[in-house]
């Protein structure tokens, strides 16, 4: 197939960001999560189909693609919310598998961050970050909340530690939700779509905190369509469709030069309108 | 072209200027339907309040209830042991004041109410010319006393206080059974505990001990397990194929059957026993249906933070779940209460059980109307008592809002 006639950027589409400053990833060698050719099947219906994935430590990783493409299921599988059926998954070294420690053990280490935020509706704002802390870090009450209080300064809502989620706005909710996670001291972040519920004006406070922690050097897998986003932050780009990864790569390929028909096809739908 | 009214010209919304009267020609005099229809009924309400007003005051005899009133309260708990059950009683006083004082810290309408209740009653036996009036009112300064304390030593006293709550039953069983021949605390046999003593003894033990059982039942029925799941899947719907009558006299008959020769077991332990299984059968009911009102989010959030199953049960789901169902909760509870008349049926001498005891007496032919108005009163007492409770809180706990 010759390039050369079917080249088609989309990069003019995108608000140009500068790309932000990152730490440098870890070594390719030694990569934090490995995939490989992880199937499953919801029923009949096969939802992923044989993916391979590595990330380095630091990497940040944008997965988009069309609705029932099985991106959610794939992000959701690495800490186990969804069992895979075939295939390895192997998270910081350890591998998932019905082994009920090896599963604590990853969810330890990796925070998740949900479309419908899933804060605790009958905890303060508070008492849901430090929840894990104490329960499962074993962590006593003032060293959680001393923690909790850091991190809710760095999302930016310190005052909001007494309230409860339901009288927080859903940008707030959702930050909230990111300091739950990150409270953890997780070594990985996974975003399930975290700016698909919020009003447009919302987007942009949680998207900024996103891109403070890709730039402490976090690792993070994010699904979502926020395009600007992954041209300012991400390493690499995966674009899902019919539980397979169909083209992947750096930001400014899959922006200025992506591949294949169907690439193409979804940047299309998705920017130019 | 319209243009927009500016912002200053926001009209207040409207306020409602009504009156008595406006209302009343409103919604009583509308029409000439609805005007025969408030006259009739008026008429109608009047006449039967005027009736009632009539029967209680001159008509009824009371007699049947006032000279009674010690068979009602406690049946036949000997007299000689009065004095644990006036303690237990100011125990409950102090442990509520207390309560009241560290967690409520100020009086409010239901504080005063409870504070009222016993200078009535006190009030009313001492017109008996009864000795025990003066009790009563020592219930009301004990609480006050602990309403105090509470509210002035609140971080001093609140362990001691929830851990005297939490021993309260235990107290109970062990101060109104009492152990050994005889001494100060000798021992009384179920056989002679009745009136309202017995209907609040089977109904606070069926609604203590069916609570957690019908939340592990509930639980057990929601597990990936199969025999676990299994197990409580018959037992619940085993349960609740059955009346509560049968189960009580399975308990009474059929038990001893099984048992082998010369074992024996307590006739109201039997009857409580059965309660117990019955209510948990239908509390795992009603708790499953908390459980299937939380979403499947927060079990992921719970899953996703590193919380293992039981913490995530007790944290997360089950906090959220019984907080959805306080309504149906308390309803079964006050259904349970009114229940505990059933053992009246197999002898057991509960509040109903002394009423009838009490009609068989020749002295008291006729006297249906006073005995059941009086003992209907105390059930309504009760359990208008835990609808109240149930709406405060409902209220503290913010059900509803999300």
């Amino acid at each position: 197939m010759s390039t050369e006639q079917t080249q088609q950027s989309f990069a003019e589409s995108i608000p140009d960001r500068e790309r932000i400053e990152r730490p440098e990833l870890g070594s390719a060698d030694e990569p934090i999560i490995v995939c490989e050719d992880v199937h499953k099947w919801y029923g009949q219906f096969h939802v992923l189909r044989g993916v391979n994935m590595q990330v380095r430590k630091g990497e940040v990783v944008v997965i988009f693609g069309p609705s029932g493409s099985g991106k959610s299921t794939f992000i959701r599988c690495i800490n186990r919310l969804e069992e895979h059926q075939k295939g390895r998954i192997i998270v910081d070294g350890i591998e998932l598998s019905h082994d009920v420690r090896n599963i604590a053990a990853i969810r330890k280490e990796v925070g998740m961050v949900f479309q419908q935020f899933n804060l605790f509706p009958h905890l303060t704002v508070l008492q849901n970050i430090t929840l894990g802390p104490i329960y499962v870090r074993k962590w006593d009450k003032q060293k959680a909340e001393e923690i909790a209080m850091q991190l809710l300064e760095r999302v930016g809502i310190p005052e909001q530690a007494h309230k409860y989620p339901g009288q927080l706005s859903g940008g707030q909710q959702q930050r909230v939700a990111i300091a739950r996670a990150l409270a953890m001291q997780p070594k990985i972040m996974l975003f399930d779509e975290p700016t698909s519920a919020l009003d447009p004006e919302m987007i942009k406070e949680v998207l900024e905190v996103m891109e403070e922690l890709a730039a402490s050097g976090m690792t993070m897998l994010v699904v979502t369509h926020e395009m600007g986003f992954a041209r300012a932050v991400a390493d690499t780009m995966y674009f899902f469709d019919q539980g397979q990864i169909v083209e992947s790569g750096p930001p400014e390929q899959i922006f200025e030069n992506p591949q294949e028909d169907r690439t193409k096809l979804f940047l299309s739908q998705i920017l130019q309108h | 072209m319209t243009t927009l009214t500016p912002t200053k010209d926001v009209l207040p919304p409207p306020t409602e200027r009504s009156t008595v009267l406006g209302w009343m020609k409103k919604n009583l005099f509308g029409s000439i339907g609805d005007s025969i229809l408030t006259i009739l009924g008026g008429a109608f309400l009047v006449w039967m309040i005027y009736t009632l007003i009539v029967w209680i005051t001159t008509k009824a005899e009371w007699a049947v209830v006032t000279d009674n009133l010690q068979l009602f309260m406690k049946g036949q708990y000997p007299a000689d042991a009065d004095w644990r059950l006036w303690f237990l009683l100011f125990l409950l006083a102090v442990i509520v004041g207390l309560m009241w004082g560290i967690a409520i810290k100020r009086p409010t309408g239901a504080g005063w109410t409870l504070l009222i209740v016993p200078i009535v009653l006190a009030a009313w036996l001492f017109t008996l010319e009864r000795s025990s009036w003066w009790r009563l009112l020592v219930i009301d300064v004990l609480a006050i006393i602990g309403y105090l304390l509470g509210k002035r030593y609140p971080s001093k006293l609140s362990r001691i206080t929830y851990l005297l709550a939490l021993l309260y039953m235990p107290i109970v069983i062990l101060i109104v059974r009492g152990f050994g021949e005889d001494g100060f605390l000798f021992y009384v046999p179920t056989n002679l505990w009745g009136g309202l003593l017995l209907s609040l003894l089977l109904a606070i033990f069926a609604i203590v001990f069916s609570f957690p059982i019908g939340v592990l039942l509930a639980l057990g029925r929601q597990s990936k397990l199969p025999a676990v799941k299994g197990l409580s899947v018959l037992y619940i719907e085993l349960i609740r194929g059955v009346p509560l009558i049968t189960l009580l006299f399975m308990g009474q008959l059929m038990l001893p059957l099984f048992l082998p020769a010369g074992i024996t077991i307590d006739r109201v332990l039997r009857a409580i026993v059965a309660m117990i299984m019955f209510a948990a059968a239908y509390m795992a009911e009603n708790v499953r249906g908390g459980l299937q009102s939380i979403p499947k989010g927060q079990y992921e959030a719970a899953d996703a933070i590193g919380l293992s199953g039981w913490q995530k049960m007790v944290f997360i789901i089950l906090p959220q779940a019984l907080r959805a169902v306080i309504p149906v909760l308390v309803g079964q509870f006050i259904g349970l209460f009114k229940d505990t008349t059933l053992v009246a049926l197999l002898g057991l001498l509960d509040l109903l059980g002394i009423a009838r005891g009490v009609l068989a007496n020749p002295n008291y032919i006729g006297r249906q109307l006073e005995v059941f108005t009086f003992i209907g009163l105390i059930y309504w007492v009760f359990s208008y008592g835990m609808s109240y409770g149930s709406q405060r809180l409902e209220a503290v706990l913010g059900v509803g809002e999300r």
